[in-house]
């Protein structure tokens, strides 16, 4: 067990990896001799060439596209988008190609790809950095789409993803780069597409993804003073999700509370309330609540901490479900 | 309406033109077998035709008028060699090797692809404009990081010269040096939307703008089809990096069976094109300079009414897929999505015959 930020530990996991297997490259913008802009992939290229690091030319559908042929090829290429809101010209390449050439070729092709992207606000930055686009991956047949929430998840669940066979979008919460934690170089913590319960408890279940698992146990640990025990699940894969992890503990709790920082509009957290209300209806003590960014585009960063589920905001749904039966 | 610095090496009336870069190297036997792949492709493809309008497919898209550009550049690549076609691409498809029933499964809307990619050395069909562009560079980058001496070649449109994906194509493959021919065939006509939208400069100029060479070749000349595009895959096997072939042709046809071209474009321009016809330039010059008897057309006539009576009965007898076979390759591994929909769909017992 060692301990380090999310952004080293990210950045050993692509290295293992590409110690593992020759045939996995990295590509991006400023990933080379500037290790991209948040150094994810700072020091690749001096040890693995210009050949397994590249540095792209300034083109996110291309990064994709190109990366399309060489998995192909029989390449497995991490694609690292710059920035969330920079992924949008890459997504015809994502939904019509990445997406669906395993079906297209009968099997024949492996779109063996991993497509990195830095998501979610919280770092008071200008506008297109601070989006929250998986939805939009989520409901793409033929994708899947991850989040890490700690540094031993994102150590591991990078090489997990880079060995899947499925096209595999890959979202960091941008703002927890630079938090540390213990990663075990071992072995794995589970599998890449299960959830995990951070936090135990028997009142209210809150589940959420990336950044918002934090928040989410800060809030618990509020809650607890209050006398409320919150059970924290990190969903960690947002497609497909880890039902039975979640329905197990809403079968004890009774009571839902989503968190995300995306619109709650046809959402990841809208999915989890609809399965979960199908599934646990009869353990059900309180309708289920999405605790969401607002319906507006991500507003200016001044502002962003009012737009993102804060600990008060979380605690609010958390008080709603709970006096619901009161 | 062709500029001067069209590659041509036969007349539309068949006679031999010298050109100062190019020279054919073919023999009697091998345009031969070129003027037959063009019939048998030209006969499949009205074969095909007939069977949209008699309801046996969704949709086909014709290549009447392009049998030179397809069949001159299938031919010129060699058996490694890996390409990438749109829809349209069924010269190139016959010369790769794939069965022609295969072809149509796509237009019998019984698969969203048709055969084995890698089998054929030819990728499954791209219907989205341009992205193809992209997968046939980044697959020439896996080709230079194998070492191996093998080219890539993208088709394309000059409808899909407009799209951004052709455009970073170009940027990539002049960045990386990529082993890549891209095969434009400007065939007039983006459904109704003539060149003078889609450029102000001939689309083969367009490679020198982005730092590797552009030329354009007479796509209705088949010999100068095929050694414009030998040239170019030689090249680009050995690190000469990339090329854009502009194939110079028409379109004779509609852009499928559902387009109307009489509501944007005039017969006196069809009938223009109809004189420059690829196959009858070939065979003028295989009679005049070869003495090839009329029997030896017949014999490849027969040949291709064969064949399509051949693809008609396999077309005929392609029913459609299991139901059950759209969760098939959906995903590599499993996923719960899928198999619930599998199970959904086998408790409701739904199965290959069974449809309303």
């Amino acid at each position: 067990m060692t301990t380090m930020t999310m952004a080293k530990a990210l950045n050993e996991g692509l290295r293992r990896a590409m110690e593992k297997n020759k045939k996995v490259l990295i590509m991006g913008e400023d990933v080379g001799k500037l290790g991209g802009v948040f150094r994810i992939t700072d020091g690749l290229q001096k040890d693995f060439g210009e050949d397994r690091v590249i540095d792209a030319p300034l083109a996110e559908s291309a990064i994709v596209g190109t990366a399309v042929g060489l998995a192909i090829r029989g390449y497995r290429t991490v694609c690292e988008i710059q920035f969330d809101g920079f992924v949008y010209p890459a997504f015809d390449q994502i939904v019509s190609q990445v997406a669906k050439l395993h079906k297209r070729s009968d099997g024949v092709y492996t779109m063996g790809l991993v497509i990195r992207i830095p998501f979610q606000g919280g770092i008071g930055a200008i506008e297109h950095h601070s989006e929250s686009p998986e939805a939009y991956f989520a409901q793409t047949a033929g994708l899947r789409v991850v989040s890490c929430s700690t540094p031993n998840d994102a150590y591991w669940m990078i090489q997990q993803s880079i060995e899947h066979d499925d096209p595999i979008i890959f979202c960091e919460p941008k703002s927890r780069y630079w938090e540390k934690g213990d990663v075990d170089l071992e072995s794995p913590p589970q599998g890449l597409f299960e959830a995990a319960v951070r936090r135990e408890g028997t009142d209210v279940t809150v589940i959420g993804y990336g950044s918002s698992v934090k928040t989410m146990l800060r809030a618990a640990d509020t809650a607890a003073v209050e006398g409320t025990s919150l059970e924290i699940i990190d969903a960690r894969s947002i497609a497909p999700l880890d039902l039975d992890t979640m329905a197990r503990s809403l079968e004890k709790t009774g009571r839902l509370v989503v968190v995300q920082e995306a619109p709650h509009m046809a959402s990841i957290g809208s999915e989890i309330v609809a399965e979960l209300s199908e599934r646990c209806f009869y353990s059900l003590r309180a309708p289920g609540l999405r605790v969401s960014g607002y319906h507006v585009p991500y507003p200016p960063s001044r502002i962003e901490e009012e737009y993102r589920p804060s600990v008060d905001r979380i605690l609010d749904a958390v008080d709603r479900v709970m006096g619901a039966e009161s | 309406m062709i500029g001067e610095e069209l590659v041509q090496l036969l007349t539309p009336e068949g006679e031999r033109i010298a050109h100062s870069d190019y020279e054919s190297t073919l023999g009697s036997d091998e345009i031969f077998g070129l003027y037959r792949d063009m019939v048998i492709i030209r006969r499949l493809c009205n074969e095909s035709t007939s069977l949209q309008r008699q309801g046996q497919l969704a949709l086909w898209a014709p290549i009447q008028g392009q049998e030179a550009a397809q069949i001159g550049a299938g031919r010129a690549l060699a058996p490694m060699d890996f390409t990438f076609p749109t829809y349209r691409e069924h010269g190139i498809a016959w010369c790769r090797g794939v069965p022609p029933k295969d072809m149509l499964r796509l237009f019998r809307a019984t698969s969203n692809g048709g055969w084995d990619p890698q089998k054929y050395r030819h990728s499954v069909p791209t219907v989205v404009l341009g992205n193809q562009a992209l997968n046939a560079v980044g697959y020439a980058m896996g080709v230079q990081r194998d070492g191996a001496e093998e080219a890539v070649m993208a088709f394309f449109g000059d409808g899909a010269s407009s799209q951004g994906d052709v455009l970073e194509s170009f940027v990539w493959a002049a960045s990386f040096n990529t082993p890549t021919v891209f095969f434009c065939q400007n065939n007039q006509w983006g459904i109704s939307t003539p060149m003078s939208i889609q450029s102000k400069i001939p689309l083969y100029h367009r490679a020198h703008g982005f730092g590797f060479p552009g030329i354009r070749v007479d796509g209705n000349d088949v010999l100068a089809v095929y050694e414009v595009t030998k040239r170019a895959l030689e090249s680009a096997r050995v690190g000469g990096g990339p090329t854009l072939i502009e194939a110079y042709t028409y379109r004779l046809g509609a852009h499928t069976t559902s387009d109307d071209p009489t509501r944007y474009r005039i017969d006196a321009e069809v009938e223009v094109w109809k004189h420059r016809d690829p196959i009858e330039r070939v065979k003028s010059l295989l009679v005049r300079e070869y003495h090839v008897k009329a029997a030896k057309f017949d014999d490849v006539t027969v040949e291709a009414d064969a064949l399509a009576l051949e693809l008609r009965e396999d077309v005929l007898a392609m029913d459609r897929p299991d139901p059950i076979t759209m969760f098939d390759h959906a995903y590599a591994a499993p996923h719960p999505l899928v198999d619930e929909g599998r199970r959904e769909m086998m408790e409701l017992g739904v199965s290959a015959g069974a449809h309303s």
